[in-house]
C-alpha cells in the first residue's frame, strides 16, 4: 500500500509541475504580453517600460523559475487588472464556486441515483432506454445551451427565477441544475452497471428468499454495495464541476472563481489566470489522488495493478 | 434473472415507487410554491431604480484608472469636468468653470464656479483642480490612459477660484480633454486616500453619487439631491441606478426580456431587431465616434509589395461596395470619406478623393498594375468579422483573393507594428476626444501604428497638432486628409452604430459619444 501511495503521490506532483509550466506559458499565447497590457493607444515607450517592469525581457526559463519560487513561498502575485493581491481575490470568490459545485453535485446525485437504480431494475426495458436517453442528452448537450433553455423557461416565460446574479439561493437554482445535469450521466451509468451486477449476486437472492420487502432489498442491500464506486467518482466529478463552472458562472453572472477566470482572461490579467488554472488543476489532481487512494483502500486488487 | 423474477421485481417495485413518489411530489409542490412566493425584486419603475447591465467591469472606479466604456459612463454621471461639451451642438459650456480664456498658446485661465460641493461635503475650489490635475498628469502616479493627461505641464492656483493650466506644447485640443476625460476630485479627500481609496469609496460632485460598489459585480448610484443648479448637466430624476456586470450577451438579453434589467447597450444589430417585437421593450440606435477603415501597408519591407503600387490600392478601394455593406450589414452609422470621426474638430472631407464602387475600373487598374489575373493578399481583423467577410467577397469578385487572419486586438497590433500585415480592418474610437489630433495622427503621424510613413503627411499632421489658430489648423489638417485619400493609403469605410435595448417605461436618448446620461432620463 505504501509503495502504491508513493507512486501515486509522485505522479501527482509531476502532473502538477507540468501544469504549472503550461499555466505559466499561457502568458505568451496571445502575442506579446507587454503589448496586451498596454492596450489600445499606448506608445512604444510605454510598452518598453511595461516589458521591463514586469520582467518580460528576461529568458523564459528564468521568468518561470522566479514565478514558481514565489508561488512556493506563498507569494501569488498581484492582479494587473484589479491591482490587488491575487490570493485574497481568489479566496474571496472560492466560496461561491465551492457552493455551486456542491449544489451541482447534489443535483447530479438526486438525478442519477434513482434513474440509475430504475435503469438497472428494468434492464433493457423502455424505462432503461428512457434513462439512457436522459443520460445521452445530459452528456451531449452543451451546457451553455441547456442554461439558455432554462433561462428561457424559468425566467422569461414563467418569471420564477432571476436570470443572473448571486444574491439569493434562487440565483443558484439554474446554474446548479445546468452543471449537475451535465455531471449526472457518468454517475447514472456507474450505478446502473453496479446495480445490475449486485442484483444478480447470491446474497440478494438470499435476501429475497428471506421474504424481505423489495425496497429493503434494493435500497438497503443492493444500492449500498453498488454505490461504493460512486463515492470515488464523486471526488473526481467535484473537481470537474469546479473547473466546469467557468462557462456556467459567466452565463449566470455568478460572482465566483469561474467568473473571475473569465474576467481575467478577457482583461489579459495573467497573474490571476495562471493561478486559477493552477489552483483548479491542483484541486483536480488532489481529488483524483484521493479517489485513487479511496479505491485502493476499498479494493485491494487495485494496489497491485 | 429469469423473466418471471424480473416481472415480480417489476410489479413489486411499482408499489414501492408509488409510495416513494408521495414525499417527492410534496417536495416539488413546496418548491414551486416557494419559488412563486419569493420572486426576486426587480429594478424598475415601481422601485424608482434603473437597472443596467454591462459586460465589462472597470478595474478601478476612479476615472483616471480605468479605460473601459462603462468607466467613462460612470465618470460622467458621478463626477464633473471643468468644461461640458454639448452632445448635440458640440459647443463647450462652463461646468465647474464659469468661463475661460487663452492667455498664450500654452496657457488657459479658468474662472471657477463658487458654492459647489462634493458628495462628501467638501467644497470645490482652485485646490481641487490644482491637486487633481497635477496628481494625475505626473507619470509616476500611472494614470491608465496617459494620452489624456500627458499634455499637461502644470496647473497653478491664481486665487481661490482662478487657475491656470499650462501645456507642454501649444495644445489646441486641451478644452476637449477638459470637457470629457478630466474629472475633478475633492483635493483633501484625494490627497488623503489616493486612487485606491477613491476606488473603495468614490466621491465626485456629479448628478449621481455612488452608494455601493462591489468590484467586478455591481455599482449602485443614487440621485445627488444637492446638485448645483447652474450645471449644463441637469440634476438626476431617477432615484437610483444599479449597474450590474454581466459578461454574457445572451444573459443580458434574457435580463431585459424578463424585466430583470431596464437597459443594455452594444447589442448586435440582428439581435436588437428581434427584441423589437417584445411589447415592453424599445430598441434605439445611435451613431458613435468609432470609425472603421481598411489600412494598406506600404512600408519598406511590407509582406505585400503590390500595395506600394497606387493602382493596386485604388483597385482595392473601387472593389468594395461600401454603401451596400453599410446598409445591409452595419446598419446605422454613416459613410466616411476621410480617416477621422466627422464630428471631430479639424475633420472634413472637402476635396477628398471618394472611391466609388466600380468593379470594372478595379479590374482595369489591376491589369494595368500587372495583375490581369488578380492577386493573393492577407487581411487581418479583430472585430466586426461579418464586415471583413463582406469585404473579402467583394475583393474576390475582382480577382483579389484575401485570406482572413482573425485575432485579438493586441496580437493584430503586434503584427502591424512588426511590419507583418498587408491589409488590416481597423477601427478607432479616439478615446472620446472630439478633436482630429486623437484620430488621424495615430495611424498616419509617423508613430508605430503608421504603416504608410509618408513624410509629407506626417509633417502636415504634426503642424496641425501644434497650430493654435483654428482656421489655419483646419486647413493644414484638411491638406493631410486629402493627401491620404489621393494616395489611397487607407480606404475610409464607415462609423459604427450602437444599439440600445431599453424598457419602454424609460425616456432615453442615445448620443454619438456613447455616453449614457442617467441625469437626463426619467420614467414615462
Amino acid at each position: 500500500m505504501i509503495a502504491y501511495l508513493v507512486k501515486r503521490l509522485g505522479l501527482a506532483v509531476l502532473v502538477a509541475l507540468t501544469v504549472s509550466v503550461i499555466a505559466y506559458l499561457l502568458l505568451y499565447l496571445s502575442g506579446d504580453p507587454a503589448l496586451a497590457i498596454a492596450g489600445e493607444g499606448a506608445r512604444q515607450a510605454d510598452i518598453d517600460l511595461i516589458r521591463k517592469t514586469y520582467g518580460f525581457d528576461r529568458p523564459l526559463i528564468v521568468q518561470y523559475g522566479d514565478w514558481l519560487l514565489k508561488l512556493l513561498r506563498g507569494d501569488l502575485g498581484v492582479s494587473m487588472y484589479f491591482k490587488t493581491d491575487v490570493a485574497p481575490l481568489i479566496f474571496s470568490k472560492l466560496s461561491t464556486t465551492l457552493l455551486l459545485a456542491l449544489y451541482a453535485l447534489t443535483v447530479a446525485l438526486v438525478i442519477s441515483v434513482p434513474l440509475g437504480v430504475l435503469a438497472a431494475i428494468y434492464k433493457n426495458s423502455w424505462i432503461d432506454r428512457l434513462c439512457l436517453a436522459v443520460a445521452v442528452v445530459g452528456q451531449s448537450m452543451p451546457n451553455f445551451f441547456f442554461a439558455l433553455i432554462l433561462i428561457m423557461l424559468f425566467s422569461i416565460s414563467w418569471r420564477l427565477l432571476p436570470v443572473s446574479g448571486s444574491g439569493t439561493w434562487q440565483h443558484f437554482v439554474m446554474p446548479a441544475i445546468t452543471l449537475g445535469y451535465y455531471a449526472a450521466p457518468a454517475f447514472m451509468r456507474l450505478i446502473r452497471a453496479g446495480m445490475i451486477e449486485v442484483l444478480s449476486a447470491d446474497y440478494i437472492r438470499t435476501a429475497r428468499a428471506k421474504g424481505l420487502p423489495t425496497h429493503t432489498v434494493i435500497f438497503k442491500h443492493a444500492l449500498r454495495n453498488a454505490i461504493v464506486p460512486v463515492v470515488a467518482l464523486a471526488a473526481v466529478q467535484l473537481g470537474f464541476l469546479l473547473g466546469g463552472s467557468i462557462v456556467i458562472e459567466t452565463i449566470f453572472a455568478l460572482d465566483g472563481l469561474g467568473y473571475l477566470a473569465y474576467q481575467s482572461i478577457t482583461f489579459k490579467d495573467y497573474p490571476v489566470t495562471q493561478i486559477i488554472v493552477l489552483l483548479l488543476s491542483v484541486i483536480y489532481i488532489f481529488l483524483t489522488l484521493a479517489s485513487d487512494i479511496a479505491n485502493a483502500w476499498l479494493d485491494p486488487r487495485i494496489r497491485v495493478a | 434473472m429469469t423473466a418471471s423474477a424480473q416481472f415480480r421485481n417489476l410489479s413489486l417495485h411499482r408499489v414501492t415507487s408509488r409510495r416513494r413518489l408521495g414525499p417527492l411530489s410534496w417536495a416539488a409542490c413546496a418548491l414551486s410554491a416557494l419559488l412563486c412566493l419569493s420572486t426576486p425584486s426587480f429594478a424598475n419603475k415601481a422601485n424608482d431604480t434603473l437597472g443596467m447591465a454591462y459586460d465589462q467591469a472597470p478595474e478601478n472606479i476612479d476615472p483616471y484608472f480605468n479605460n473601459v466604456r462603462i468607466g467613462v459612463i460612470i465618470a460622467a454621471n458621478v463626477w464633473d469636468t471643468l468644461v461640458y461639451r454639448d452632445p448635440v451642438t458640440n459647443e463647450y459650456k462652463g461646468q465647474l468653470a464659469k468661463s475661460w480664456k487663452q492667455i498664450d498658446p500654452r496657457t488657459l485661465e479658468f474662472d471657477l464656479r463658487e458654492g459647489v460641493k462634493f458628495h462628501n461635503g467638501e467644497d470645490f475650489d482652485a485646490d481641487s483642480v490644482v491637486f487633481t490635475l497635477n496628481y494625475v498628469s505626473d507619470p509616476a502616479n500611472k494614470a491608465t490612459t496617459q494620452a489624456n493627461v500627458r499634455w499637461i505641464e502644470k496647473v497653478e492656483k491664481i486665487d481661490k477660484f482662478k487657475v491656470r493650466i499650462i501645456s507642454k506644447e501649444p495644445f489646441p485640443a486641451a478644452i476637449d480633454y477638459l470637457a470629457t476625460t478630466l474629472a475633478i476630485h475633492p483635493a483633501k479627500y484625494y490627497k488623503e486616500v489616493g486612487p485606491t481609496g477613491m476606488n473603495a469609496k468614490p466621491v465626485g460632485s456629479g448628478p449621481y453619487k455612488i452608494i455601493e460598489y462591489i468590484p467586478g459585480k455591481s455599482v449602485t448610484l443614487e440621485r445627488n439631491a444637492n446638485y448645483f443648479k447652474d450645471s449644463p448637466k441637469s440634476a438626476g430624476k431617477i432615484g437610483k441606478v444599479k449597474i450590474r456586470f454581466i459578461p454574457d450577451r445572451q444573459t443580458q438579453m434574457a435580463e431585459v426580456m424578463s424585466g430583470g434589467e431596464d437597459l443594455i447597450m452594444h447589442v448586435p444589430k440582428d439581435q436588437a431587431e428581434k427584441l423589437k417585437s417584445l411589447p415592453h421593450l424599445q430598441v434605439l440606435s445611435g451613431n458613435t465616434m468609432r470609425i472603421v477603415f481598411l489600412q494598406m501597408n506600404t512600408r519598406e519591407g511590407t509582406p505585400a509589395p503590390e500595395l506600394q503600387d497606387i493602382r493596386v490600392r485604388k483597385a482595392i478601394a473601387h472593389a468594395i461596395d461600401r454603401e451596400a455593406i453599410l446598409k445591409n450589414i452595419v446598419g446605422g452609422g454613416e459613410l466616411i470619406n476621410t480617416i477621422c470621426t466627422p464630428s471631430q474638430v479639424g475633420c472634413s472631407s472637402d476635396g477628398a478623393t471618394v472611391y466609388k464602387y466600380d468593379p470594372a475600373l478595379s479590374k482595369k487598374l489591376l491589369a494595368e498594375a500587372g495583375f490581369p489575373n488578380g492577386l493573393s493578399i492577407d487581411i487581418m481583423a479583430y472585430r466586426e468579422r461579418q464586415q471583413t467577410e463582406a469585404m473579402i467577397n467583394y475583393l474576390q469578385a475582382v480577382g483579389i483573393k484575401a485570406k482572413l487572419g482573425f485575432m485579438q486586438y493586441a496580437a493584430m497590433r503586434d503584427l502591424a507594428r512588426a511590419n507583418k500585415t498587408s491589409l488590416t480592418h481597423q477601427t478607432w474610437g479616439s478615446n472620446l476626444v472630439n478633436d482630429l489630433s486623437a484620430s488621424t495622427p495615430v495611424y498616419f503621424g509617423g508613430g508605430s501604428d503608421d504603416v504608410s510613413r509618408d513624410p509629407e503627411v506626417i509633417a502636415l499632421l504634426n503642424k496641425g497638432d501644434n497650430t493654435v489658430d483654428p482656421v489655419e489648423r483646419k486647413k493644414v489638417y484638411n491638406q493631410a486628409l486629402v493627401m491620404i485619400s489621393e494616395k489611397a493609403y487607407a480606404l475610409p469605410l464607415w462609423s459604427l452604430p450602437v444599439y440600445y435595448v431599453a424598457n419602454k417605461d424609460l425616456n432615453f436618448k442615445p448620443y454619438h459619444d456613447e455616453l449614457v446620461r442617467f441625469w437626463e432620463m426619467n420614467w414615462k
